[in-house]
């Protein structure tokens, strides 16, 4: 089968499997964890014996897969957006080991933030790392733009970063296989000192690494994936970066556009294709999807050359994704308009699901927390980040995976006593420990809810690293036995588990809470499941 | 031929079957498609839409560009409002259960919510819930919808059916035959009462 459906982020998958993909390392987040179950739920993946575990975190995730690149084999990396953040240590020194077998990450941005905390531009990422980016515009290039990055990482002994943003990663197309590579054989790097960041070798790895820069470039001009459309009429030239180029075309009607275009996929940016626009044209349009990442950088600071336009000077809204619309305002045409939306229209906002056991554990808390007063509750981001809307209105932080933990350590250090932090269990064990590590140190006054639903659950339900090791985590970080608690939330427990609550509140040091009850939307998976092979195995009795 | 279609409801309600048949659909009759789906935090049963275009040509832009959706199909009715900035005024259609998803503190009286929906010159109000209980059952309420819509989508109604026999024929025959009744009972109510 060499056509296939599938979502710009299967299209990733399937194109790094075609590569000859050995493991795909990540840790879920939107939009980017299709990736890993596609291949985790892949016939093929499995009979080739491709590792797709999930990882414990973003920075562990990319850890593994330079492990296995180190090993000689091609592995891949994804994450969101923030998830890079969180990578960004081994991202930006996997850079300067430089690679055995092909590394490539994948990093899924978030532009108007349908589901993250920020819209950073990965782009940056690359050009800071200083390695080759690559950025389909359709489905067909995630697919291509996979199967090439691997070989161009293994080509060029460096990771290469493939930033997709979420209308991309989480839309459908038909897509065309290429023939699939096999798998590398174990092989140690050739160099023994390659990947040992000693200042005396890692000097001369960056010095390797600067001296690639051209050859990058150039990969970049000739690769064919960035093209150069020529066009009659010059008072316009217009650049895309990635995705734009769909709306540029669909706002030209089946006629090739009048102006001339650079499509830009891949970077280092090409100045060459770049300065051919620019002498050849009056003005410029930039259109990405993102910050203005190559406005910014052809405008330059002064701003002195031929007009640039685009987020900068207005043209483009500054933040948010691009749609058809904003594009055709930026061509000077005229857009359609539908019917007005009525008045009587509602907001539905996303709610945590009937039964979610979060809810039971937050009314419990807002019981507990009425004696302080409000802006006590730091939290951590997950399902229950939705207790910051009504009904609950329970929380008072959401920053950054982890965050929970730490934020009411400094609160309680400012005086903030008690300070409390909800966190889950699979964002504890992705970076909630070491807040708690600093938290026992400190004997700080915090109490800690671990809300155990033992899911991955805003992303649809992935396996938790946390499962089954909290309380040991927990006691080996050296919380007192007396002060962890384990209550199961349920509304009919709901006076008892108040008086566990207070009591921890009250007490002058670390305390934590494990609120455990499963996952209502993992349950009943779970249950249809349980009860469709009893059906089965039933059939197969009164056979 | 080309049919941009917004597809609308709650975190749930099966939007994403009805665009994987008509997406199964086109592909039989060897069109191209794009679909872009919500996926993640917004499904926590909040809105969610898709955007789907099928297409005698390649498709470009993976959204619908504002104004020229040709049909928003909807499995909930104020959630068949949400879009309507996005349907074409000349020939555009908006086919709509009429049954509420009542999960939010402020939703309004459903006759302001039908008043709006018949203020559309092409629209289909459907009770897909009763429609797909006489069917079989009513979970198949998003198969009545789709059923309602099949005379706007441009695609020859059987290949609708192979669809539902592709997707469907895992969870046993009795499921399929369900769905073709609900798809069935769908597409003779709208070419009645279009």
């Amino acid at each position: 089968m060499n056509k296939i459906l599938v979502l710009g982020d299967e299209a990733i998958a399937q194109g790094a499997m075609d590569a000859g993909l050995s493991g795909v390392y990540a840790y879920p987040g939107t939009p980017s964890t299709e990736i890993t179950e596609y291949i985790q739920k892949s016939k093929e993946a499995k009979e080739k014996g491709v590792v797709s575990t999930w990882a414990t975190n973003e920075k562990t995730a990319l850890e593994g897969a330079l492990g296995m690149s180190y090993a000689g084999k091609k592995a891949m990396a994804c994450m969101k957006h923030v998830g890079l953040n969180v990578a960004a240590d081994a991202f930006m020194n996997a850079a300067i080991t430089g690679t055995n077998g092909g590394l490539m990450v994948v990093s899924a941005d978030d532009p108007s933030m349908h589901s993250s905390q920020n819209e950073q531009d990965s782009r940056f990422y690359g050009k800071f790392a200083m390695i080759p980016v690559l950025e389909p515009s359709n489905q067909q290039e995630a697919y291509d733009m996979a199967y090439y990055g691997i070989q161009l990482s293994e080509k060029m002994g460096i990771p290469v970063l493939l930033r997709v943003t979420t209308r991309l990663a989480h839309s459908r197309s038909v897509i065309e296989r290429k023939p699939q590579l096999p798998q590398n054989k174990l092989s140690l790097p050739s160099n023994p000192k390659q990947f040992i960041l000693l200042p005396v070798f890692a000097k001369k790895n960056y010095s390797g690494l600067l001296g690639k820069q051209a050859a990058f470039e150039t990969e970049a001009e000739k690769s064919g994936f960035n093209k150069y459309f020529e066009g009659k009429d010059k008072s316009l030239g217009i650049i895309t970066c990635g995705l734009a180029y769909n709306y540029l075309m669909e706002n030209c009607q089946d006629k090739e556009p009048e102006h001339p275009v650079l499509k830009i996929t891949q970077y280092p940016a090409p100045s060459e294709m770049i300065n051919k626009i620019y002498e050849e044209t009056d003005e410029l349009l930039v259109l990405e999807e993102g910050y203005p990442f190559l406005e910014e950088q052809i405008r330059g600071l002064l701003n002195k050359g031929k007009k640039v336009k685009g987020r900068l000077d207005g043209t483009i809204p500054r933040s948010g994704e691009l749609t058809p619309n904003i594009v055709a305002k930026a061509l000077g045409m005229s857009v359609n308009k539908g019917y007005e939306i009525p008045s009587v229209l509602r907001g539905r906002p996303p709610v945590l699901c009937a039964g979610c056991p979060h809810i039971d554990s937050f009314e419990a808390l807002n019981d507990a927390m009425a004696p302080y007063g409000r802006g006590r509750v730091f939290s951590d981001i997950g399902c229950y980040t939705l207790a910051a809307l009504k009904p609950l209105e329970a929380i008072n932080t959401c920053v950054d995976m982890g965050a929970s933990i730490s934020m009411a350590v400094g609160a309680a250090d400012a005086g903030l006593v008690p300070s409390v932090a909800v966190i889950g269990d699979s964002t504890f064990t992705h970076s909630g420990m070491t807040g708690l590590l600093d938290a026992v140190n400190k004997k700080s006054p915090v109490t800690v809810f671990i809300l155990d639903n033992s899911t991955v659950g805003m992303t649809g339900g992935q396996h938790s690293a946390a499962l089954g090791h909290i309380e040991g985590i927990v006691k080996g970080i050296g919380v007192e036995e007396e002060h962890i608690r384990i209550v199961k939330p349920l509304r009919r427990l709901h006076d008892e588990n108040l008086k566990v609550y207070k009591e921890e509140i009250e007490y002058k040091g670390v305390s934590v809470i494990i609120a455990r009850r499963e996952c209502v939307q993992t349950l009943n998976r779970r249950m249809k499941l349980k009860f469709a092979n009893k059906k089965k195995t039933q059939n197969v009795v009164n056979n | 031929m080309k049919k941009d279609i917004i597809l609308g409801g709650v975190g749930g309600q099966g939007i994403l079957t009805i665009a994987a048949l008509i997406a199964t659909a086109a592909l039989k009759k060897g069109l191209y498609i794009k679909q872009s789906e919500v996926h993640g935090m917004s499904q926590r049963g909040g809105d969610v839409q898709a955007n789907l275009r099928i297409s005698s040509k390649p498709v470009m832009s993976d959204l619908i560009p504002e104004g020229k959706a040709d049909m928003i199909i909807a499995v909930e009715p104020l959630e068949s409002l949400r879009y309507l900035n996005m349907l074409d005024k000349n020939n555009g259609w908006l086919i709509t259960s009429s049954n509420p998803f009542n999960n939010i503190p402020d939703y309004p009286d459903i006759e302001e919510v039908y008043n709006e929906i018949r203020k559309i010159p092409r629209h289909v109000l459907i009770d897909a819930n009763e429609i797909a209980k006489q069917a079989g059952s009513v979970k198949a309420a998003n198969i009545v919808v789709l059923g309602a819509s099949a005379p706007f989508i441009g695609i020859e109604y059987n290949y609708l059916e192979d669809a539902i026999k592709d997707i469907f024929s895992r969870k046993g025959e009795d499921i399929v035959e369900m769905n073709l009744k609900a798809l069935k009972a769908g597409y003779d109510f709208a070419r009645e009462n279009k």
